[in-house]
């Protein structure tokens, strides 16, 4: 570990969500559902929202710290911060990049958000109208390849091939998600289980990788937490919530044009997972929940892999539903429904959920969570991930 | 059947404003394959870019290649999400290595039957489909399986 690791100077003290809805069902705007969950977080960690100072997000968006400092009537906004590039794989750099700031005394109280309501904007899962195109999407755009579906899916296909992963992997994933979304009422999809001749018969989005139900949902809402120094989460509401460790990047021209990255049948934490256990002091062994965004189930099963929790030639054997499925699964994965099933908020609801588990608050609840990882959007460059711990992990 | 892979109203490719991938397509519409090379070190490099990624120098020159290359991935998308795919129904695209130029890859679609069987590895050459009719005419290098 290095001695300059965030390990145990930050908490979340707080966290908070807007209802979550179906794209273009939400009645209230983008900025309202923002608004609406980080009164929610700061309510939940039992602060004045004027105590707020700083703000962290990214994947651009839209609603700008000084806005929210001004409907919040925060008096002195003292830390606004963009993480670059990656959508959702810049998640937990986003919690990383507050906790520095709250480490280091740029601020004392950072709010870290997402809001997207994809009904009021553009949707993710369709391609840009522009009639001509040029640089990267001049060579793929042209060829019908413009989702994020069709752009990830070639990383997967040459990733399953080489390592013999059966489909039945990608399942077992859509599949713990769902049923985890019928304990949570926060969840889009509750009330609607998926069985396995649903998945089996769902249409195609992209062949030989991404049936329907491997895809991540399209959503209105909005997300919140709020990091504050160790010290002071001891005197507030919620039993403090530590980051042990975080790291954020990708690996050997993962951005390179037309896909040309170096290690390509790869979710791109090759290089970014050893240094997270590093700053953190833990091991996947150590690890008792894991969120790992679902932007696909490809993603998924590439990611956990990259953090060592099992080899690429054991994904047939580890990714199983007894093995996912909380409580006691060996090891419990995306608790509250995640991406597919609770809500695409961009990976800050897995967040949440992480925190939940440390709490023990979750409507999936594993027993004795000590550790919980969260692992940001793969397959993107940058991308991130991270740890919490409890006290008792410090 | 229409004369290109896909229906007419995709996007069309442009050169990026900086000049940089002019070459590469001023030479598709001769019918030829350009990718580029560093001068310095031999290194080849695709998509285009202003500097060799292994030696840092910015004399990277451009070198026709035969169309030829070995399928290294693919997909076939079967949900449109552009209104031109609306009635195409499912395509194949393939992700094409060429091993006559440091591996670098190639993206496009497999002609053919739209439910051919695609095999990672398969051999493949080059086609070169005309848009002659753009507003900025072009052409797209497509591969089809070699026989």
């Amino acid at each position: 570990m290095s001695g300059r690791s965030i390990r145990g100077k930050v908490a979340i003290a707080g966290i908070g969500e807007s209802t979550y809805y179906k794209h273009g069902q939400s009645p209230d705007a983008e900025l309202v559902l923002l608004l609406q969950a980080i009164l929610r977080a700061a309510e939940d960690a039992g602060i004045e929202p004027h105590e707020i100072d700083g703000f962290a997000s990214y994947s651009n968006d839209r609603n700008d710290p000084s806005r929210i400092a001004a409907a919040l009537g925060i008096p002195d906004l003292r830390f606004s911060n963009m993480h670059w590039g990656g959508g959702g794989g810049g998640v937990a750099a986003a919690v990383a990049n507050g906790a520095a700031a709250v480490a280091e005394g740029y601020a004392d109280c950072v709010v870290v958000f997402r809001a997207l309501a994809q009904g009021q904007f553009r949707r993710f899962g369709q391609g840009a109208p522009d009639p001509t195109v040029s640089g990267d999407a001049a060579y793929m755009s042209p060829y019908g390849v413009m989702s994020p579906a069709q752009k990830y899916a070639m990383r997967a296909t040459r990733f399953m091939h080489d390592y013999g992963v059966h489909r039945d992997v990608l399942k077992a994933i859509a599949m713990t998600s769902y049923r985890h979304a019928q304990n949570n009422p926060r969840a889009v999809m509750h009330g609607r289980p998926l069985d396995g001749e649903t998945y089996d018969n769902s249409r195609w989005i992209v062949e030989p990788v991404n049936r329907l139900f491997d895809c991540c949902q399209e959503n209105d809402g909005a997300a919140a937490l709020i990091l504050v120094s160790a010290e002071r989460a001891k005197d507030l509401k919620q039993k403090p919530v530590y980051l042990l460790g975080a790291a954020q990047g990708s690996d050997h021209r993962c951005g390179a044009p037309v896909m040309n990255a170096s290690n390509f049948r790869s979710s791109s934490f090759a290089t970014v997972a050893p240094r997270l256990y590093e700053t953190a002091g833990v091991t996947a062994a150590d690890i008792d929940v894991l969120q790992s965004y679902e932007n696909f189930t490809t993603g998924v099963m590439m990611a956990v892999v990259e953090h060592g929790f099992c080899a690429p030639e054991e994904c047939n054997e580890f990714f199983t539903l007894e093995n996912l499925a909380a409580p006691d699964g060996r090891m419990p994965l995306n608790t509250s429904g995640g991406n597919l099933a609770e809500c695409y908020m961009h990976g800050l609801g897995l967040q949440l959920e992480a925190v939940r588990q440390i709490r023990g608050q979750s409507c999936n609840q594993v027993p004795e969570v000590k550790l919980a990882m969260n692992i940001a959007g793969p397959m993107v460059t940058p991308v991130s991930s991270l740890i919490m711990g409890s006290e008792e992990t410090l | 059947m229409s004369e290109t892979y896909l229906p007419a109203g995709m996007p069309a490719p442009v050169p990026s404003a900086d000049g940089l991938d002019l070459p590469y397509w001023e030479g598709t519409r001769r019918g030829e394959l350009w990718v580029q090379k560093c001068a310095g070190c031999g290194n080849w490099q695709w998509g285009p870019e202003w500097l060799c990624h292994s030696c840092n120098s910015f004399d990277m020159t451009w070198r026709q290649v035969e169309g030829k290359g070995v399928i290294y991935s693919w997909e076939r998308p079967w949900h449109p999400v552009h209104p031109a795919l609306k009635e195409r129904g499912a395509y194949t695209v393939v992700l094409v290595e060429l091993p006559h130029a440091g591996n670098i890859r190639m993206l496009g679609n497999l002609l053919g039957a739209d439910d051919q069987e695609v095999i990672i590895g398969s051999e493949v050459a080059a086609v070169f489909e005309d848009h002659p009719d753009a507003g900025i005419p072009y052409t797209l290098v497509q591969w089809e399986l070699k026989t």
